[in-house]
Parts: structure tokens; sequence; C-alpha cells
């Protein structure tokens, strides 16, 4: 009983999930099969979604900064790769790529991190916003700002499945699977690099208090650094996987803020939620986006489109107020 | 020398509250009125008042309403463009719909319909804080950004969702010329940035000071923070409406929804970060920087002979900001308004070294 | 001590429960504090007297038990409200408005009592001007009081920690309470500064007859000042009476001296 008390915003979350996803079937006329590409479709969303939320959370978790400069990271690494593929193997193209986001790490933290390191999660908060805008203009007058592309040697086919249990079938992407898998492996590689090596520990420690960790020992400034290549790497991949999907171009940034709402969703420490946010965000925002704008448009004469730019928002908005610290996030305790 | 205190005792709590106690500062107030008053409207260009004057004064104002919720009450919010939007489409249904109001009185109720939605979109800072707070405004911005675009009602059912505005009229007289717009503005943004001052001297700026700096503190005084955070939010969203709907009728005359995304939002975090965030002083220091540096960057280069495209140009700028943000944060975090004042304290010494 | 009036009792706590996640500050305190009386709270270091001042303020809610204040019961009240109903605190940690000066700081604690409009703040001429320098006037007379004239237009980071309790303290005077609680008003202060924070302390108990409940590790202040005193150990009262009964008492000696029990 105590257990529901406590939990009932998840469940009432899930509970208003089930609903959405039902309702289309029920009170809509699409066949099943446009429906579960539908789905399927917000599930690829949200994984692409995971890969960047990925990087703020681990941001968040060993220094309390809220990198709001993501997303332009993840454009800054994929136009390094972009170009840099078109002149290089890629093999090598990717390794001087993480080389960069490591560079970029330690300029970081010294330029930023390090003279701000006693100030307040605003400041902080608003030093990652000048750092996004200085990121976009310096990667776009280093690289350009066409659309370049990133060849991942995926076939764009793709591939038909289950066409004898639905009505032509279910059309799959096989760069969508590749990504979900990537990110599997990636989720996979940063779980059991925080809890099972030293290294993971430490950024533990200092996630939860700089300064206690300090006074063991721990050396600050060089986890910052770690931490920061860690998610830089982590855009690259995100950057890579998304490129390749979309093209590589500025609105690459933008759409990356949507990863905001995920890691609210999810909590902004844990890696596992930021995940399941993905890929609830990405599910309710492409069915909002087809179902819910169609029925706007038949009931209200709304011009449809357009719901996915705030659907993220406003559920992940409707969940902080009744649950502050996310699905997988911990509670915080303010003593007086 | 010139900028000492000496002899200027106040003898009464009237005289030491006033907003320029110091005689050298009330001097250098009514020669700057003088100036703004008799000369600029003289001697400027059409070029000033188009390209820097009309725009600076709509954005300060707008400036102010975002630093009384973000610099005084300590409120992040990243949906201002989303608040200007409501009062610019406020006022623009009023006067289509309603047209035997003066314009005035379009201003106000534009203000107050952006009060309501900005108080509306504050609600959730009373649970939550900082980013999750910034999340939240920027769902405001992007519904608003959704709904102004989709819903017909609000463009008068316009096919190409953009709207445009007639000349405006006040009092019989027609306001079309530059130096009539930035007159009026000149009024205007007088006398809100006056009740802005007031109100940051009054309780209730005492109020979102102390909510800002240590909310549950205040809480135990009697300070309630849903009054604080709510009051915060409306006063904001008011400024914030009126300077949309002047930055629609005044400056754009026609636009689009897209005229207040989220890059004005930005813009204006940036005004007051780099002016000087829980100043009044510090708003207008921020715009004039924000506005004149992309004129700046557009004519430095063509002049010393190095040709850039506009693309460059406006890479350069979106990193010369992000630099600046990141400079001020550390180096003066109080912004443009305390190196202000830092340059006073120093004229009081002069010629003296301490 | 004084020839002062000790009135009826103005506050009871019943039966205080109180536990973070795994950790109990509170079990089961109870007592009550008489009108006009200067009551003092000790204990060893964590034994959870900052947490009774936070539950009685409203800061924090017990899990179990209640509070009566001027015979209003309740478990829990937003601070806000037990504000109004007259209690007024100082805090250990001090929590000044960093950014206001000190003046502004203590004029905070008079905004319960400011009622003007916005509207009326925005003009400010007329009714809104003439309610600020009412209460200025009454906020010159704690800064008089406290002896910080020439303080109270620097920014309150700038102050000694000695003249930032004195803020404190005037901020919570402000609010004119009927009930004052004192987190280790005297804490960090050297010998002069404890005088003066002890002198401060019992005039207002004179002047204004508020009732004091105060928090304490100085030995000497709390036999001084106090007319009664509660001795909290490890959540639990041990100790409950006037300071020779409590000094005295063997349970509370062996709490000081760490005894095991």
């Amino acid at each position: 009983m105590k257990f529901l008390a406590t939990q009932w915003p998840v469940a009432a979350l899930a509970v208003l999930l089930a609903l959405g996803l039902a309702a289309p079937l029920a009170i809509g006329d699409a066949p099943v099969g446009f429906y579960i590409e539908v789905l399927l479709g917000g599930l690829m969303a949200g994984v692409l979604y995971s890969l960047v939320a990925l990087g703020f959370v681990l941001i968040y978790k060993a220094s309390g900064v809220f990198n709001f400069a993501q997303g332009a990271m993840v454009l800054f690494a994929a136009l390094s790769m972009a170009r840099m593929t078109e002149v290089m193997p890629f093999l090598v193209a990717l390794l001087l790529a993480t080389g960069i986001m490591v560079l970029l790490a330690f300029a970081i933290e010294k330029a930023v991190l390090r003279p701000l390191v006693n100030q307040d999660g605003a400041v902080l908060l608003m030093a990652t916003i000048g750092i996004s805008y200085f990121l976009d203009g310096f990667g776009q007058t280093l690289w350009g700002s066409d659309i370049y592309n990133i060849d991942l040697g995926i076939s764009k086919e793709p591939i038909l499945i289950l066409d004898g249990v639905f009505q032509g079938g279910i059309l799959v992407s096989q760069e969508d699977i590749i990504a979900a898998v990537t990110a599997a492996v990636l989720v996979g590689a940063l779980a059991v690099f925080f809890q099972r090596t030293p290294v993971g520990r430490a950024l533990r420690a200092v996630a939860d208090d700089h300064q206690a960790a300090q006074s063991i020992g721990i050396p600050l400034n060089r986890i910052w650094v770690i931490v920061w290549s860690v998610a830089g790497f982590v855009a690259l991949v995100a950057g890579m996987v998304w490129g390749s999907k979309l093209g590589v171009q500025f609105s690459l940034s933008l759409v990356a803020l949507k990863a905001l709402p995920v890691v609210i969703l999810g909590g902004l420490t844990s890696v596992p939620g930021a995940v399941i946010g993905g890929l609830i965000i990405g599910v309710g925002e492409k069915t909002a986006e087809v179902f819910l704008g169609q029925w706007l448009a038949k009931t209200y004469a709304l011009a449809g489109g357009g719901i996915e730019n705030w659907f993220a928002y406003v559920l992940a908005l409707l969940f902080l107020l009744v649950r502050p610290e996310g699905l997988f996030g911990e509670r915080h305790i303010d003593r007086v | 020398m010139i900028y000492r205190e000496n002899g200027q005792f106040k003898t009464s709590y009237r005289a030491d509250q006033q907003i320029f106690p110091i005689l050298q500062d009330r001097a250098f107030m009514l020669g700057l009125s003088a100036l703004a008053l008799v000369a600029v409207p003289f001697g400027a260009s059409d070029y000033m008042f188009r390209a820097i004057l009309i725009p600076a004064l709509i954005l300060s104002l707008g400036a102010i309403g975002l630093n009384l919720l973000v610099g005084y009450c300590g409120q992040i919010s990243l949906g201002a463009g989303g608040i200007m939007a409501v009062g610019a489409y406020a006022a623009y249904n009023f006067f289509i719909r309603v047209p035997q109001l003066n314009f005035l009185v379009v201003l106000i109720l534009a203000g107050l319909c952006a009060a309501f939605v900005g108080m509306l979109f504050g609600i959730p800072s009373l649970r939550i804080k900082g980013l999750y707070l910034a999340v939240a405004t920027l769902a405001a911005q992007f519904f608003t950004d959704w709904l102004f675009s989709r819903a017909g009602w609000f463009t008068n059912y316009t096919p190409s969702g953009s709207v445009s505005t007639p000349t405006l009229t006040m009092f019989g007289w027609a306001i079309d010329t530059p130096t009539e717009k930035y007159l009026l503005l000149l009024g205007l943004v007088f006398v809100f940035a006056l009740c802005a001052k007031n109100l940051v001297r009054g309780h209730v700026g005492r109020a979102w000071m102390a909510t800002r700096d240590m909310d549950v503190a205040a809480e135990v005084i009697g300070i309630r923070p849903m009054y604080a955070k709510l009051t915060a939010f409306g006063v904001s969203s008011f400024y914030l409406g009126v300077a949309g709907a002047l930055w629609g009728f005044v400056y754009l005359g026609s636009w689009e929804p897209l005229a207040f995304n989220i890059n004005l939002s930005f813009s204006l975090l940036f005004m007051i970060i780099i002016g000087g965030l829980g100043s009044i002083l510090g708003n207008f220091l921020g715009t004039a920087f924000i506005v004149i540096l992309p004129l700046l960057l557009n004519r430095i280069p063509a002049s010393i002979g190095v040709h850039l495209s506009t693309a460059t140009v406006s890479h350069l700028e979106s990193m010369i900001f992000g630099g600046l943000i990141i400079f001020f944060l550390i180096v003066e975090p109080h912004g443009l308004a305390r190196l202000w004042s830092i340059g006073k304290e120093k004229l009081r010494l002069w010629p003296f070294p301490h | 001590m004084n020839a002062r009036h000790i009135g009826e009792r103005i506050l009871a706590v019943e039966d205080i429960t109180l536990s973070f996640g795994g950790v109990q500050a509170l079990a089961g305190v109870s007592f009550d504090v008489r009108e006009h009386e200067i009551r003092a709270i000790i204990g060893p270091n964590g034994a959870g007297k900052s947490s009774m001042l936070n539950v009685i303020n409203g800061v924090y809610q017990p899990q179990r038990g209640a509070v009566t204040f001027l015979g209003e019961k309740r478990r829990h009240m937003e601070p806000h409200r037990t504000a109004k109903q007259g209690i007024a605190r100082t805090f250990q940690n001090l929590a000044l408005f960093k950014g206001m000066t000190a003046l502004d700081n203590i004029m905070t604690g008079r905004n319960l009592k400011m009622k003007s409009s916005l509207l009326a703040q925005a003009i400010r001429l007329g009714p809104a001007e003439r309610e600020e320098l009412r209460h200025r006037e009454y906020v010159e007379r704690i800064i008089d009081f406290l002896e910080i004239q020439a303080y109270r237009k620097t920014p309150v980071g700038r102050l000694p920690y000695g003249l930032q309790k004195r803020v404190d303290l005037g901020r919570a005077l402000a609010m004119e309470p009927r009930l004052l609680l004192l987190d280790e008003p005297m804490a960090g202060m050297n010998v002069e500064e404890r005088r003066d924070m002890c002198r401060f302390i019992l005039d207002v108990n004179d002047e204004f007859g508020t009732t004091i409940v105060l928090i304490e590790h100085d030995m000497g202040v709390v036999m001084d000042l106090s007319d009664r005193v509660v001795v909290l150990d490890y959540g639990k009262k041990i100790g409950d009476g006037t300071p020779d009964e409590v000094r005295n008492n063997q349970a509370v000696i062996d709490a000081y001296l760490g005894v095991q029990h």
C-alpha cells in the first residue's frame, strides 16, 4: 500500500501511456500494420534521443553540471567526422574525431569549469549555454555549414518483415536496428564502467560531493576531463548514428535539445533512465504527432503537424510536477 | 574629485531612499535626458533610429522584464520569446477586433494577457527550480511557437500565417516616422523603467530577492513563495508582453510566428547576463551591446578590406556571444552594470589612486 | 532573576517523532514553553536540537506528534503561516540574503506587515512611500538597538561573522514575534561579542516581552540566561527543569561525559 502511495506518479504515467498507445487503435481507423510502424519509428527515434541523453547524464553524474551544450557537441563531433571521412579512411577519421573531442574536453575544463568551480547550478547552466553558442559557431566556421553525409556502410533499404501477419507487412530500416544495437552496447559498456572500474567509482564519488572527493585525493580536474571526454565520445557516436540517418546539419543541435525532456523524465543521474526516458519520449512523440495530430486537425481544424516540437516538453513538465527526480533519479534532501 | 559626496548629507529617510541620492548622478541623468529628448531627434540619422535606437529601446523593455524574473527573483526562464509572442498576438487581435481602442489601452491589455499566460507557465516554479524550471519554460516556448503557427484564429486566418499591422495612430496622430516612433518608445520605456525600479525598491522586490537568495529562509520570515514567484512571473511577463506588442507593431510592422522563437529568448537572456543580473541599468547596457555588436561585425571587416559571407558573420557572432557569456560569468557575473559602478567608485577617488 | 511576569503556556510540543530516511532525529519529545520565559534547549551535537526548532516553525514535518501554539494544534504548518502566527527564528548557518544590504535584510522581516499593492508600489508616490518610510523607521530602531548603524548599507556578505549574526537577529526581531527561536546565536563569537549578544537577548526579553527558545552550547550562558532548560540526547528528552535541577541530573551529566547508556 505504501509502495503505491509513493510510486503513484509512475503508475499514473504507465496508465496514461497505455491509454495513449491504445487509443489510436480503438478510436482511430489506422490499420494495425501502420500503427506498429509508427510505434517502431518512435522507438527508433527514442534510441537516438537516448544516445544524446547519455552524454547529459554522464556529465551531470560526475560534475553536477547540466551540459546544455551536449547537442552542440553532437553536431561538432558529427561535422568533424563527416568532413574528415571525405579525405581519409573511416577508422582513421574515427580515431582523430575521438581525439578532437578529448581536446575539446580539456579546453572546456580549463577555460570554463575550473574558473567557475564553486558557482551554483544556474551559473554553470548559463555557461554551458555560452559553450553551445560558441561551439555551434566554431564548428561551422571550421568545417563549413552545408549538409554533409556520413557513410557508415549501412544499406538504406528497409527490410520488410511480418508481411504474413499484418497486411502489407512492416517496414523496418536497417539503420535503426544498427542504432538500437549500438545504443545497447554503449549503455552496457557505460554501466560496467561506472560500477566495476576504479575510475567509475571515483566519478560517482565526485558526483556526490566534490569537496569530500577532493579531500580523499581524487584529482577533480582530471576526473572532469575524463568525463567530458567520455561524454564527447558518446556525442560522437550519437552524431554518427544520427548524422547518417538525417545528414549532418545545423538542425542536429536543435534536435538534440529534445534530449532535455528525456533526461528530466528518466532522472538526471540515471543511465537506464536516459534509455527508458528516450524510448518513452520517442514513442509518445511519434504517436502524438501522427494520431493526435490527425484528431486535432479533424476536430478543431488546426493545421496538422508540429506537435512533435512540444509534446516531449509538456510530457516531461507534467511528470516533473509530480515527481521531480524523474523515473530513476535520486531524491535530494536539503538540510537547513 | 568631481564625483564626491562631500556635503551631501541626508536628513530624512525619504531623501536617503531616492533613486539617485547623489547630486552628480542626478545631474548626469538630467544631461542624458536632454540628450535623448532634444539632441537625438534632431541629430540622429534614419539608420540610427531604425537599426539601433528603436530595437534597442523595445528590447531593453523586454530585458527589464526578464531581469525581474531571472536576476531579481532567481527563476530561470528560456521562454521569454514565447511570452513576447503572446503580447504581440494579443495586441494584434485587440487592435483589429476592437478598433476603437486607444493604442495605449491595447498595450496594457496585451501586457495583461501575457501576464496571465506567464503566471500559468510559472506555476511549475512552485515545485521545481534551476534547470528543471528551464526545461518547463522551454515547454512554454515551443508550445506557443506551435499554437500561433497552427491555430488560425490568432492570425485571423491569413493563409501564410504571417500578420501585418496597419499604421499606428494615437490620439489622431499617425506615428509613422522614425522620430515619432522613437519619442513614443522613449516615453514608454521611461515610465516602465521607473515603475520597475520602484517595484524593486519596494517590499515585493525584497520578497523576490529573498526568494532568490535563500527561499527557505524567506518562507520562514513569512514571504510566501507562491506570492513571490507568481508575481515575478506576472510582472515580468507583463513587461515582455508589452515589449512583444511594441516589437511587432512599431519595429517589425509585419511578422510570422518564427519572429518570436527561441533565438529571441536566448538573445534576451544574453542581454541580461552581459548587462548584469539584478540591475535595472544593466538591461540598457546589455541591450545596447547585443544590438550594436552584430552591426559592428558587419561593418568592421568590410572597412578593413576583409570580406566575410553573411553565414560566416553569423557564425562569428555565435562564437563571440558564447565566448562573452562565459567571460562575463567568470570575470564579472554582475555584468556591465557592475563594471559601471566600479568605474564610478574609481571616479570618486580620481585623480588619487586610493 | 528579573522581575518578569512569566505567563501561561504559549507553546507545547507533544510526542514529536521525526526521521529522515533511516536516521531518527527526534523520538517522542514533549515539553512546553511559558510566555515571557527564556527556555534553553541543550544537548550534545546531533541530539536533534535544530530539528526541534525546524519542527516548531514548520520547516520539517514530524511523522508523529503535534505542536500547539497559542491554542492552535497542528502536526505541520507551512513556515510562512507560522511566521504569520508570530514565530520568528535565527539560523545556525545564518541564512541571510547575501545579495542585499543589512538594512534590506532587516526590512524583509517587515514584509508580513507591508500591504501596499503592486500597482501602488510601482507608482511609489503616496501610500506606498509612506508605508515604506513607516517601516523604515521601525527597522532603524532595531538597527540602533543592535548597534549596527554604520553597516546598514553594506552588503551582508561583506560583514564579519559577528555582525552578520546581529543582522540575522535584527531580521527576526523586525517581525515583532511573540516567540523567538534562536539557533546557537553565539556560535563562533569571541568573549565580547558573546557578552553583547547576551545583553541583546535579555533586552529583547525584557523590553518586548518576547518568549525565547534558544539552543546554546555555552553552559555559562545557559545557566545565566534561561528560566528553564530542556536537555536532548540522541533525539530523546533526558532532562527538563530549572538550570539547577538540570545541572544536577545524572543522566545529563552522563550524556555530556559520553558515558554509555
